[in-house]
């Protein structure tokens, strides 16, 4: 009976639930929901130690050491991290704008596609900026812990060093693995071509870059500008 | 050259997403608030002010809506996806903002 069950219907091309949507976009947002909670209790912790560090550096004033009478400046810097998150806002238009390319090409192409209509269109230009973006921002952050670190703050040196490296530091990763993610979807694209049928692929690795975005966004406000 | 998205087959991509004219307009508008927030973080008399802080997290807020609404089409997309990540957030906010007046409490008890 269940041969005979198997061969009368036809192989399984979607994956719906019984809410009628599509099983791996309800995962992705149950994944970023357990992100949203994960990331709080990373900010809660990085707030809760806030100017509690009893020795230097410290993130927007100078300290010295009253028994050596070593200085160290402020380390933040917020110029360089302004133009990071500058970066990753715009990773993500670049972003959006591969899925739409992939959505469009439902749309029956133009008969003399102009050269912005082909720019709009091209995922693989889109994707590939996104990843160049997504490993812009990382660039900016290796700078960051090295000159950090060349500063004397280590995430051993102070509770700020602590929570500031483990907060910035998970999130880094997030943007490492999203951009080992849209690498290999710009590899896809690049070996058979994405279509319409692939674009939920790519909507739920956008949902995951967008959400890396909002996190930024979160702690650029909250570790680099609230003093 | 603003296009219509065409709506996907699956029911949770049923309804239109945000044109790209629409794209440039949200990028433009988050590269504006992220510069006045670091405008805002170099005018010391606004730094010093009782509104810097609640300032800065409209603001960042503003940015977070914006992303969450029209990047991750949370403003088009299925009630579901809406509380699946609503739902959380809350929870996350919530407990970030108990441990802090639970922490800062504390913290004024041990001063006292």
């Amino acid at each position: 009976m269940a041969h005979a069950a198997a061969e009368t219907h036809p192989p399984i091309q979607h994956h719906y639930t019984t809410t009628g949507l599509d099983n791996r976009k309800v995962a992705i947002w149950m994944f970023i929901g357990s992100e949203c909670m994960l990331f709080a209790s990373l900010i809660s912790t990085y707030l809760i130690y806030k100017g509690k560090s009893l020795v230097g550096p410290m993130p927007h004033e100078a300290w010295t050491n009253p028994q050596t009478g070593q200085t160290f400046k402020a380390i933040l810097n917020i110029p360089v991290t302004s133009i990071s998150t500058f970066v990753l806002l715009m990773s993500s238009f670049a972003m959006v704008m591969a899925l739409a390319a992939i959505e469009n090409r439902r749309k029956p192409r133009p008969a003399n596609p102009g050269f912005w209509w082909k720019v709009e269109n091209s995922s693989k230009l889109w994707l590939l900026m996104t990843c160049i973006m997504g490993a812009t921002f990382l660039g900016f952050q290796a700078y960051e812990f090295t000159s950090f670190v060349h500063e004397g703050l280590t995430i051993r040196r102070n509770l700020f060093g602590s929570s500031f490296f483990t907060l910035t530091g998970f999130h880094g990763a997030h943007v490492t693995a999203g951009v080992i993610w849209l690498g290999t979807l710009l590899a896809i694209d690049m070996k058979r071509g994405l279509q319409p049928k692939d674009a939920v692929w790519v909507d739920i690795a956008a949902l995951y870059w967008h959400f890396v975005d909002v996190v930024w966004i979160a702690i650029f406000t909250l570790v680099y500008l609230i003093q | 050259m603003a296009h219509e998205h065409a709506g996907h087959d699956n029911p949770d991509h049923a309804h239109e997403h945000p044109t790209w004219k629409q794209y440039r307009w949200v990028a433009l508008i988050l590269t504006v608030i992220t510069a006045l927030e670091v405008w805002a973080y170099y005018m010391p008399k606004l730094v010093a002010s009782p509104f810097f802080v609640p300032l800065l997290l409209i603001m960042s807020a503003v940015k977070f809506a914006i992303v969450v609404m029209f990047y991750m089409h949370l403003k088009y997309d299925h009630r579901l996806f809406r509380a699946l990540f609503t739902g959380p957030l809350t929870i996350a906010m919530a407990t970030l903002i108990g441990l802090l007046f639970l922490l800062a409490r504390s913290a004024a008890y041990i001063r006292a």
